[in-house]
């Protein structure tokens, strides 16, 4: 579905004459092979890269070195560019920034009309996906008007209702509530389990990714750890070196095990803990 | 400076067809120096509420007075408002305009009248309080990545040292140590000052952590007003109104569910897992 080989990309900063003033090589040197309806998570420090490399994902940007295979095309290749963008939806850190019509089931309904879905489907793609994210009531509403996470909201049933092979989604709940996250999450999977949508899932939230196929860690550009959740939240230390964290109840886990609880490691979910306890305890 | 909200209400296009009722009969008393957490659904009126704090929403009814002056007086000094009352916006775009970081954070401070030597050495201080590196400083603020112009954003508020420190979801969008780094940072500064500090966030845990006093809003009202242990007893009901309980207190009302004595009043795993060794420490390995 996506393939990177030896992807980099360097922002190049110019004063006013246009001479080269800095170089930041945010992405650097990354390989991956995604496959068609894996629920890829990426984690990564601010500046790690996360964005940047999402950006190649669906053409915004394109390498300084190496490529990006979409769906087995090139995204440099310009031919491609309009299928690239249909295939791969994207969800931004800010809703502001993406949503555009005065009425919310409009702003939904922009992207199907854009590429020629036939009006009574539209409608139906606006409402299903405005009942995936919790919004419905509003479908009438100004988005302008909307608090934060309830634009949040509407930007990803916006792009759901594209119907895409593959959904990029930037930290798509930094503004949300715990259920408004709860929600989007349980949307976003259930895209992946029946329609086997494509997920990459870009986020801070550590318990967001326990559901992932795969999960990358970036540093400095680079993809430093790839492993299931289990495999990557058994490294507590190494991860906080990396300057992220564990979910909290992993983080108890880990330090009941410390002080002497034979616990597993890569514990996830409360239910696990609570098993193991009452194996050890019951 | 202890703050009064006295029944107050704000209502978005009032008067028309599109009429929201985003604050309803609202009163807070705020003394100085207390750290306190402000959660609530999306939409719940949590921003409409901090903008009132410094001036720049109006309440459609009711009075908010500081040391006993009605901010909204004619005569009540309206910038010395704003440099008392620092607000660090939930979207960092929309406090971001400079060409550079170092201006942008040199702004605040700049219209506070002080001499350029201060006013360079409170930006600087402020930059590297959130952990933003040199190289950053002649970038423009635009070509940050998410984390980075949150943190540039915060810095420009610090450094303008207010009495009341309003931070609308600062740690959206940072990386979990910088959450943790900033926080922490904040919570030292009020220990050391006495500010004042109030913290709206969508993350359980971290208001878990930090604040001595949490409120909940729910549909522009307050529901609940106390310790952070006690508003999250009510978990069940925090449901109800799009919220939760952070993780660990699921953990401990699960354990007791399952039969281990253990309390569920916990909200940081420092508590849980203290709390769980006490229990099971008398229980020998079968
Ligand atoms: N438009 C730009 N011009 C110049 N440099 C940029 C630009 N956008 C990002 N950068 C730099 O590239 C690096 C990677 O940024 P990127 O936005 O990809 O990080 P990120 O992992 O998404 O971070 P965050 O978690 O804060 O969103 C950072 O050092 C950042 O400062
Ligand atoms: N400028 C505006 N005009 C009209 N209605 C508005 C405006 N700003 C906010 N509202 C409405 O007022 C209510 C409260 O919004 P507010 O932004 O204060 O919520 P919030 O608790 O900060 O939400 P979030 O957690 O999403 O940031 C919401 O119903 C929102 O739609
Ligand atoms: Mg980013
Ligand atoms: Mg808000």
């Amino acid at each position: 579905m996506m393939k990177a080989e030896r992807l980099a990309f360097e922002y190049i900063r110019r004063d006013e004459e246009g001479n080269v003033e800095g170089i930041t090589r945010a992405v650097d040197d990354v390989d991956f092979d995604i496959a068609k309806g894996e629920f890829i998570a990426i984690l990564g420090h601010n500046g790690s890269g996360k964005s940047t490399l999402a950006k190649h994902m669906n053409a915004i940007l394109y390498p300084t070195e190496g490529t990006i295979y979409v769906d087995g095309k090139n995204t440099a290749d310009e031919q491609y560019l309009w299928d690239i963008r249909q295939n791969a939806g994207m969800v931004f850190q800010n809703p502001d920034n993406q949503i555009i019509g005065q009425i919310v089931e409009e702003d939904v309904g922009f992207g199907p009309e854009n590429m020629g879905v036939p009006t009574k489907e539209i409608w139906e793609r606006v409402n299903e996906s405005l009942k995936a994210v919790g919004m419905y009531e509003y479908r009438k509403a100004s988005p302008n008007k909307l608090s934060g996470g309830q634009k949040q909201r509407v930007s990803i049933a916006g792009v759901i209702a594209m119907h895409p092979q593959c959904i990029i989604l930037d930290e798509p709940t930094a503004m949300l509530d715990p259920s408004g996250r709860k929600e989007v999450l349980r949307a976003v999977r259930a895209l992946n389990d029946v329609e086997k949508i494509t997920i990459i899932l870009i986020t801070h939230y550590m318990e967001e990714v326990i559901h992932a196929d795969r999960v990358f860690v970036m540093d400095k550009g680079r993809i430093e750890m790839q492993g299931t959740p289990e495999e990557i939240f058994s490294e507590v230390e190494r991860l906080k070196e990396l300057r992220l964290d564990v979910p909290q109840v992993t983080l108890l886990a880990y330090e009941l095990q410390k002080k002497g609880i034979p616990l597993p490691k890569g514990i996830l979910t409360t239910e696990q803990l609570v098993r193991e306890m009452t194996r050890l305890y019951g | 400076m202890t703050m009064i909200l006295d029944h107050v209400s704000h209502a978005y296009e009032s008067g028309t067809a599109m009429q929201v009722m985003a604050l309803d009969n609202i009163s807070l008393v705020i003394p100085d120096g207390q750290f306190i957490g402000l959660i609530g659904h999306t939409g719940s009126g949590k921003s409409t509420l901090v903008q009132h704090l410094n001036g720049l929403l109006a309440p459609t009814s009711g009075n908010i007075y500081y040391d006993g002056r009605d901010i909204h007086d004619e005569d009540y000094p309206k910038k010395e408002l704003r440099s008392k009352v620092g607000l660090v916006f939930q979207y960092p775009e929309h406090q971001l305009f400079e060409v550079d970081v170092f201006k942008d954070v040199c702004f605040g401070p700049k219209n506070l009248g002080l001499s350029q030597k201060e006013i360079e050495l409170r930006a600087y201080e402020a930059l590297k309080l959130v952990g933003i590196e040199d190289e950053y400083f002649y970038q423009s603020p635009f070509d940050l990545s998410g984390g980075q112009k949150r943190r540039v954003a915060i810095a420009g508020v610090l450094a303008m040292k207010p009495q009341v420190l309003i931070l609308d979801e600062p740690t959206a969008g940072l990386d979990p140590k910088g959450r943790d780094e900033i926080l922490k940072q904040i919570a030292a500064l009020k220990a050391k000052t006495g500010i004042t500090v109030i913290l709206v966030s969508h993350s359980m845990e971290d208001v878990a952590e930090y604040v001595e006093r949490l409120i909940v809003m729910n549909r522009g009202r307050v529901l609940y007003d106390d310790t952070p242990s006690a508003v999250f007893a009510h978990y069940e009901e925090l449901e109800k109104i799009g919220l939760a309980a952070p993780q660990v207190t699921y953990v401990m009302n699960e354990l007791a569910k399952a039969g281990f004595a253990v309390r569920t009043d916990v909200t940081t795993i420092e508590e849980a897992c203290d709390e769980i060794l006490r229990v099971v420490s008398s229980v020998p390995f079968e």
